[in-house]
């Protein structure tokens, strides 16, 4: 067992981790923090996207301890204090762009990184760039719309709610 | 105008709140105080003798609790299937064991062969990499032609041969439909695969079970669609339990798509152990062990042939499919190949006589059972494909020659044994055509060809028999099982409602629109209204949500429920207002006199309800009603859709350039939440139509065991979709006049895909009546190339 330590969302942690231990399980057992999900074992689905000193990682694909000293956020620190959801997570509820919810937090962590990279991205780049998340429900349609209206566009023109 | 809340509004979802924060509550984020974790040993061959397991190297690895083999579980039911299907000379199908842990026989990679409980899921792994098997490897049965043969190896030792049954629907005459086709103007006939899929619900499934030795209580929290069913075949048919004493949790579900109906061994032996060892016992899929162990769909391989007269009327249709069970009967598996998928053959067409042969085999692969849509895309894949190809021979329109065979008169009883209670597929069609702007199609043809690129339009129309299903048909038809749903309305004091149903909600939205249901019945706002589901402690016995059953079956249970309670809030209300309860009228939540301006408001009845001082002495005190409900027939909900690809002839590679859905779901509760469920199906439709593909190599092994082999559609797989839901034909037998919606993309949209696929490669000159899903680019070159 070694000692990790790291800030999960402004807050400083640390825990006694194996080797093997991934970021993934140390937020979801560790910390309690199970909005991080875990779809897949070969690093394809991105359900478990966190970020890792401000880039989108997949926590499944990176050991706890390589984490250590890094600033980490996760989707329980996307809404504001007083739990007012960010622009990306209304746009999302706006825009239906989640059913069962499972792949959601991957989603926005992902987004959010695109939109500080990009603050206007076109469909076809926000098509390219969820490459790494996978969505089983949505058929992306609506995940997408809502990626660009949280960017200020104007999506009433793009078929059905 | 779009209304703003209540029946017909797009609602936003309150579930998104949980779900956006990390706040949702999945089964694998519960964690019971002092659990152990169970890694399963799974067999890495197809078919395999065992003839010893020796697990005592593996007991004595640090942090065991037990080792379990099948030895433990002799005694103990097997998994049960939920439908006896009657072969065509009257025999029940043949019903082999299938045991929590393998016992004998290993039948398919994946079959589970021990099980170890650990402290950590790490110590069960080690320590299952100590249990040594002898296995004596046997053929793989795989090809369910060869698999149908005399003398073929057997899956099941017990059994006379590997046809779990052979089964028959529609025309019993064999001279009379020999002789349509052997006189008909023309005959069309295609062979067909429908590749086999693995549903892939972004939420691997989990079972954590608890067990208290001093009350003999257990509780198991799974990823379930339906926590009811669950209990009642794990307690009655598996493990031999009290109802009472056992409480099925599932919670928050991350996508079911039918692959989480279904009563798993990993669920039994979780409840099991638990009891065994004294302690919680966890289990968490892992993606690569979904690949082998949650039941897989479709696999069909069809010979379908359509007979039509000079005038292009469709006469008689007929098919003959082998359809692959997999190792063992997983719950509903054998109901698919037969009364989900023959009743299905008419489709839209006033076909006059039809004829449904399946054959369904025994393989040495993962079980096959029930997949968004389940059997009713089978179906429509077929019909849809065989037309297709048809009009490209006969050189007519394809949109027309639909239309021309269309059902126009309701309701309308098919050869194959369904009555469609109501439509209108020539209206639905038309809405297609605009939406998709089909007239416009040559047009953009000819854009893409000065691009190099060939285009194609697909079409297809489908329909589904859902909201399954009526109980005392679906008895007559083998089901062990009823499929009414229930709810009950318990309206508290301050007149604030819960409503516990039976249905279950992963990904559907029910927490939101059921409410808008209620709300619009008493005239309160949605926010008053709270659904309770997915915990057999608090919610009646209901079947859950499968076959786009939810509102169509649960929610006439929830409106039933919500006029027992509006009756008696009337007699309540009388007794106020000192007026005759005939009289009294609802609104907006008030109570009022007819023709007076006498009034009460929704609270005020509900606090007299439960503070009964100035009350009714013949009404019981209280305001809480349970309705069960059970349908007079299945739902049809039809529909019209368009693909356009575009196909590049140098790599063959399709892109889908537009993809436009017209369906006819009746009446809607909240339109965001029904176009979110078409483009879903829809997505899934193209995955399975273009990417996905469940393959086994000739030994059995399965190549495709993750994301990395299996080809999920992503976000730049798919385009923006059209979605059009203005055909409404209510359904005529349930009180919402709701068809059910959640199937619908899935069935509708591979048929049109492959359809354009074909389009644009004849408008290319190629003559190619057919390539097989996943038309991948390596089969679409290949055939353009041959
Ligand atoms: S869990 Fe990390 S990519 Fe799937
Ligand atoms: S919302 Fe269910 S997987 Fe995306």
């Amino acid at each position: 067992m070694t000692q990790v330590s790291m800030t999960v969302n402004g807050k400083s942690v640390s825990g006694d981790v194996e080797g093997r231990t991934l970021l993934s399980s140390f937020l979801r057992d560790h910390l309690s923090l199970t909005g991080t999900h875990v779809g897949c074992d070969t690093a394809q689905c991105g359900a478990c996207v966190v970020h890792v000193n401000g880039e989108a990682v997949k926590s499944c694909n990176m050991l706890a301890l390589e984490a250590d000293g890094a600033d980490v956020g996760t989707i329980e620190g996307q809404a504001a204090e007083d739990g007012t959801l960010n622009v990306i997570q209304q746009a999302f509820q706006d825009h239906h762009g989640l059913q069962c919810g499972f792949c959601t937090p991957g989603m926005v962590m992902s987004a959010a990184a695109l939109l500080k990279d990009k603050p206007r991205p076109s469909e076809a780049e926000i098509r390219k760039y969820l490459e790494g998340n996978l969505c089983r429900c949505t058929g992306y349609h609506n995940i997408v719309k809502a990626i660009m209206a949280a960017s200020g566009q104007d999506v009433s023109s793009i078929a059905a709610e | 105008m779009p209304k703003d809340s209540g029946i017909g509004a797009s609602s936003k979802r309150r579930e998104d709140v949980r779900f956006l924060t990390g706040a949702g509550n999945y089964t694998d984020d519960i964690n019971a105080h002092g659990q152990a974790h169970v890694y399963f040993l799974r067999s890495d061959i197809a078919h395999g003798r065992i003839n010893s397991i020796n697990t005592s190297a593996a007991e004595a690895m640090p942090g065991v609790v037990k080792v379990f083999t099948g030895k433990d579980f002799e005694g103990v039911g097997g998994m049960p299937c939920g439908w006896e299907v009657t072969d065509r000379h009257g025999a029940p199908m043949q019903e082999p064991p299938h045991p929590i842990l393998a016992q004998g026989k290993v039948r398919h990679v994946g079959d589970p062969i021990a099980a170890v409980v650990a402290d950590s899921l790490e110590q069960a792994r080690d320590a299952a990499e100590a249990i040594e098997v002898d296995l004596d490897e046997l053929p793989a049965v795989l090809d369910m032609k060869a698999a149908a043969q005399e003398g073929a190896t057997l899956v099941h030792d017990d059994l006379k041969n590997n046809i779990c049954y052979d089964w028959h629907l529609g025309e019993e005459d064999n001279d009379k439909i020999n002789g349509i086709f052997a006189n008909a103007a023309h005959v069309t006939t295609l062979d067909l695969v429908n590749n086999r899929l693995v549903a892939n619900p972004m939420e691997p499934r989990v079972a954590l079970a608890e067990y208290s030795r001093g009350t003999d209580e257990y509780t198991l929290y799974t990823t379930s669609q339906n926590p009811h069913v669950i209990r009642l075949l794990m307690c009655a048919f598996v493990l031999g339990l009290p109802e009472h004493k056992v409480r099925v949790v599932a919670p928050d579900v991350g996508g079911g798509f039918g692959t989480k109906i279904f009563h798993y061994a990993e669920e039994a032996f979780c409840t099991f152990a638990a009891k065994a060892c004294n302690r919680p016992v966890k289990w968490t899929s892992s993606r690569s062990e979904a690949f082998m162990s949650d039941a897989q769909g479709r696999d069909h391989v069809s010979t379908i042939e359509l007979a039509l007269d000079a005038d292009n009327n469709f006469i008689a249709l007929r098919t003959n499919t082998y359809a692959n069970l997999g190792a063992y009967l997983s719950t509903f598996s054998s109901s698919v190949p037969t009364w989900l998928h023959g009743t299905l053959m008419a489709g839209n067409y006033k076909t006059p006589v039809i004829q449904v042969n399946v054959k369904a085999m025994f393989t040495n692969t993962v079980p096959v059972d029930a997949y968004r849509g389940a059997g009713r895309p089978e179906a429509t894949y077929q019909l849809e494909r065989v037309i297709d190809k048809a009009a490209r021979e006969l050189g007519v329109d394809p949109i027309a020659l639909r239309r021309q065979n269309f059902v126009t008169q309701f309701p309308y009883d098919t050869p194959v044994a369904l009555t469609y209670d109501t439509g209108d597929y020539h209206g639905t069609m038309d809405k297609l055509e605009a939406a998709a702007d089909i007239a416009g199609f040559a047009a953009r043809r000819t854009e893409s060809e000065a691009k190099g690129k060939l285009r194609g339009l697909g079409i297809n129309c489908y329909i589904e028999a859902c909201g399954i299903a009526p109980s005392n048909i679906v008895g007559m038809l083998g089901a062990r099982a009823g499929l009414y749903d229930a709810a009950t309305v318990r309206v508290n004091a301050t007149g604030s409602i819960s409503v516990m149903v039976g249905a279950h909600s992963h990904g559907q939205g029910h927490e939101t629109a059921f409410p808008q249901v209620v709300a619009d019945m008493i005239g309160i706002d949605e926010s008053m209204v709270e659904i309770v589901h997915g915990d057999t402690s608090k919610i009646p016995f209901g079947m859950g949500t499968y076959g786009s059953r939810s509102l169509a079956v649960c929610g006439s249970a929830m409106v039933r429920a919500t006029e027992k309670v509006i009756d008696k809030a009337k007699k309540i209300a009388a007794h106020l207002l000192e007026a005759s309860e005939a009289d009294i009228e609802l609104k907006d939540g008030q109570f009022s006199v007819a023709g007076t301006d006498k009034s009460v408001a929704w609270g005020d009845v509900t606090l007299t309800a439960y503070v009964p001082h100035n009350f009714p002495l013949e009404v019981e005190p209280g305001l809480e009603e349970t309705a069960f409900y059970d349908p007079a027939n299945f739902t049809y909900p039809a529909g019209a859709y368009a693909c356009e690809v575009e196909v590049d002839p140098e790599t063959g590679k399709v892109s889908i350039e537009a993809f436009t859905a017209a369906d006819d779901f009746g009446n809607i509760i909240n339109p965001m939440i029904v176009d979110g469920q078409v483009h879903g199906g829809i997505g899934q439709g193209i995955g399975q139509a273009l990417l996905e593909n469940c393959a086994y190599d000739e030994n059995g092994q399965l190549l495709s065991a993750s994301f990395m082999d299996y080809a999920m559609p992503r976000a730049d797989d798919v385009p923006f979709y059209g979605v059009d839901h203005s055909s409404q034909t209510p359904c005529t037998h349930n009180p919402l006049g709701v068809k059910g919606c959640g199937e619908a993309g899935a069935i509708g949209s591979p048929p049109a895909v492959v359809n354009a696929v074909l389009d644009a490669l004849n408008s290319g000159g190629k003559a190619i009546d057919h390539i097989d899903m996943p038309v991948s680019p390596s089969r679409v070159w290949t055939a353009m190339n041959s």
